[in-house]
């Protein structure tokens, strides 16, 4: 009975006891890497990863898919620097941006959910248009925050610490509890996770799935939105050319952390996790000093492998 | 001559639950053999033993004479016995030509399909089965019917001696049902063995000439149909005596429910009716006749384009199954799989996505422990069978499921029930409970609107039949005068009548 247990845990956990078997290695290799200031720079890197794929979390539940993060992310992070240089406060500026973000997911998730259209297209067509509207609006230059003192508030948003913890870090941490709860304890949650499992079924009972699909959307937005404003804070300006591929890395830190493409099943633990893995990999591939074009290809074989043992491990179930 | 098939002390086990425990068969050419048991009782294992798809532990299976050992479905097709599924494995983007030759096509020397020697093929196989099926129609644009008729077409081109049917006439109509029989007769006639597996008894005894009962993976009866009576055959299956096939209890008279006046909707054309609270209403029909239709437009789930509806003297409009939610209105689906359950869910989950709503607080959070309350409440009230309320749903027999799905409906405490084919693919012991369930709910006032194409059943339960066909409603009986003649005569009277919208 109890190597019973122990093989469920095994199976529901693979993410996490991946990402631990990955550290240790790290670490026999390289002691460096399990130092407090370490650890706190991988969380930093990883945080804007792990707030977009919390929002492809949702999406992914749903057995959509959102392509638009990347361009979402750098448009957002465009208006944001303007608004910064235009000596807006944070407190309108930052919302301002977020619902901006919202609203573009919001668009596209409607054209999923009262068109019909397929998520991979009506995100892939949002992609393309938002990365365009970036380009138009910044006419292809960097925006910067400018020089008045809200600038340097700014900056914080993305550069700061409380506590000796990096701020993106503790951002990332309470979107995390927020998607938690959400996905755990709200009917919005439950019904991310029933249209997933079965769209024809959710509406048979009674529940508004299009209502949902471009709520589920919107979040991505907004998030994606979030880690623009985040990387415009910590560089200060905002690069028409932001976040390109940031969409792919998203889904895969959802997929390593369990998430199953097809919907209804997965745990936002995971993504986070997921994220982490990218992230530990990225900054245990630096300090080992592996050149960036092998990174590419140790990052790719890394996701194969995991999605490789998961897919067996859930047949095997 | 020796026996088409013959199977001596085969056993199957999965981990540590024994599923077959030493079961005999014997079919031999020129008959057609009933395979019964309840669900569970190990019949699809036994017939994936049978086409190769798990591997016996133990025991010996003769085909023609020879032993064999399939490992793979292919291997069990080119010997000779073909299967036709339950959920039939037809592409429906294909022609039936297609279908019935796919991975298998005629090709000349450059590798290329030739396509006339496939119709023409195709149409004789089809010829055979005395059917006129256009070989290059798509299958999506056939009836079930048809599409079975294909299957077994296909069975023949690949010279299948051994057919094995798995719940053939559980979505036929009466009709087709008999169509279907015509067509096992002639197979039989031709010397091919038949496995037929069904819940409905009277096909059983229409149709077949031997008898196999299964019950917790053993052979516990086998004989000529003929030697048998129902209640008998019942009895094996379940182990016990059910007294009573349909427990009926007639209906309080009381006040008007449900008035549904000229509705109009896809497939549905000015229906008039009404149902009172406390009443079974039950609706008669061929496959395809708008009973489902009916109770999707009452519901909301699709769109009235004609007529008012009444409840408890009240216009409502419904334009969505929130508001028939919103209205009292409980609708449960006739297909559990594609539109009813989450099958990769658990079922509490399940259970209460309809009525969540209830279980929620003001700040917007689910209270679990409410939530788990009311689920366990049906659960025990219903006697699912289940590890628990955490159990996944694709692990439940067909009965629970369906009586998991009845438990979504009633959470939300609704004044009107509807239910389409509640009990299609459910067992007899299970059928049984769910015909006691609706007696309860009736008792309890519910107004209940019941589609079935299980006659027997219909007339059992229901206080009234009304009969549909072709999207009109075309006749009207009480429960003294209902009789399954009366019934199939209206159910062919609006096919004159033109084409349903």
């Amino acid at each position: 009975m109890n190597a019973m247990h122990i093989k469920q845990f095994t199976l529901e956990n693979i993410p996490l006891i991946g990402l631990l078997l990955l550290m240790f290695f790290v670490a026999m290799i390289n002691p460096n890497f399990l130092t407090v200031d370490n650890l706190l720079n991988v969380f930093r890197q990883t945080s804007i990863n792990a707030i977009i794929a919390m929002g492809m979390t949702f999406v992914i539940l749903t057995a959509g898919i959102d392509l638009s993060s990347g361009s979402i992310l750098a448009f957002s992070g465009a208006v944001c620097a303007t608004l910064i240089a235009a000596n807006v406060p944070l407190i309108f500026a930052l919302p301002i941006t977020l619902v901006l973000g919202a609203a573009l997911g919001a668009a596209s998730g409607s054209i999923v959910a009262y068109f019909g259209v397929q998520a991979f297209i009506a995100t892939l067509v949002a992609m393309t248009m938002v990365r365009g509207g970036v380009l138009v609006f910044t006419g292809g230059r960097p925006i910067s925050t400018g020089n008045f003192d809200v600038a340097n508030t700014f900056y914080e948003v993305g550069g700061g610490y409380i506590a000796g913890i990096p701020i993106p870090v503790i951002i990332a941490g309470i979107v995390f509890v927020l998607c938690w709860y959400v996905l755990n304890h709200t009917r919005l949650g439950r019904y991310t996770y029933a249209i997933g499992g079965n769209e024809q079924a959710t509406k048979l009972a009674g529940i508004n799935v299009a209502r949902v699909k471009v709520t589920v959307y919107a979040i991505s937005g907004a998030l994606a939105a979030l880690a623009g404003i985040i990387l415009t804070a910590r560089l200060e300006s905002a690069q028409p050319t932001a976040g390109l591929g940031y969409e792919l890395d998203a889904i895969a830190a959802v997929v390593l952390g369990g998430t199953s493409l097809t919907g209804g099943r997965g745990r936002i633990t995971g993504t986070l996790i997921g994220a982490l893995i990218i992230g530990v990999l990225n900054n245990a591939l630096n300090i080992l000093d592996v050149s960036s074009y092998f990174q590419m290809i140790a990052k790719g074989s890394v996701i194969l492998l995991a999605v490789v043992l998961d897919g067996r491990s859930k047949a095997s179930t | 001559m020796p026996a088409l098939l013959e199977l001596m002390g085969v056993k199957k086990s999965f981990g540590e639950v024994q599923v077959l425990n030493g079961v005999d068969m014997t079919v031999k050419s020129g008959r057609a053999v009933a395979l019964a048991g309840e669900n569970g009782a190990g019949k699809s294992t036994l017939m994936k033993i049978i086409t190769g798809i798990h591997a016996r532990d133990a025991g010996v299976m003769r085909f023609r004479g020879e032993d064999c050992h399939f490992n793979t479905a292919r291997q069990s097709m080119n010997a000779g016995i073909a299967m036709i599924h339950q959920e039939l494995n037809l592409l429906s983007d294909l022609t039936v030509g297609e279908n019935i030759y796919l991975g298998r096509e005629p090709v000349n020397l450059a590798r290329r399909i030739y396509w006339p020697e496939i119709y023409d093929q195709a149409e004789g196989w089809l010829k055979q089965l005395k059917q006129d099926i256009d070989p290059r129609a798509e299958i999506g644009t056939l009836s079930i019917a048809q599409q079975q008729m294909v299957e077994i077409a296909k069975a023949l081109s690949m010279n299948a001696e051994l057919i094995i049917m798995d719940e053939p006439t559980d979505s036929l109509t009466d009709i087709e049902t008999k169509i279907l029989f015509e067509v096992v007769e002639n197979l039989r006639d031709s010397g091919k063995g038949i496995i037929f597996i069904s819940h409905r008894l009277r096909d059983i005894f229409d149709m077949c000439d031997d008898l196999v009962v299964l019950r917790d993976g053993a052979m516990v009866h086998q004989s000529p149909v003929a030697e048998i009576n129902e209640n008998d055959l019942i009895r094996h299956m379940v182990g016990r005596e059910l007294s009573d096939r349909y427990p009926y209890v007639p209906s309080q008279p009381s006040e008007t429910r449900l008035r549904v006046t000229n509705l109009g909707a896809a497939g549905v054309r000015d229906v008039s009716f009404e149902a009172c609270a406390g009443e079974v209403v039950g609706f008669a029909g061929l496959v395809g006749a708008g009973r489902t239709e009916l109770g999707k437009a009452i519901y909301g789930a699709n769109a009235a384009t004609a007529g008012t509806i009444e409840i408890d003297g009240e216009q409502v409009t419904i334009k969505s199954p929130s508001d028939g939610l919103k209205y009292g209105i409980g609708y449960v689906t006739e297909d559990r799989k594609l539109e009813g359950l989450i099958q990769a869910h658990s079922i509490n989950h399940n259970m209460s996505l309809t009525g969540l709503k209830r279980f929620v607080s003001r700040l917007g959070t689910i209270n679990k422990t409410l939530e788990r309350q009311a689920v366990t409440k049906y659960m025990d009230a219903f006697s699912i069978k289940a590890q628990g309320i955490d159990a996944t749903i694709s692990h439940l027999s067909g009965g629970n499921q369906q009586k998991v799905s009845i438990g979504k409906s009633l959470i939300p405490q609704p004044r009107i029930l509807i239910l389409d084919e509640p009990t299609r693919g459910v067992d007899v012991g299970a059928k049984r409970e769910i015909y006691a369930l609706i007696n309860e709910l009736k008792g309890q006032g519910l107004c209940i609107l019941l589609m079935s194409s299980d006659m027997p059943e219909l007339l059992g339960v229901s206080d009234r039949v009304l009969v549909m066909s072709n999207g009109l409603l075309t006749g009207a009986f009480s429960h003294e005068e209902a009789n399954q003649e009366a019934i199939m005569h209206c159910t062919l009277a609006g096919l004159s009548q033109g084409n349903t919208p």
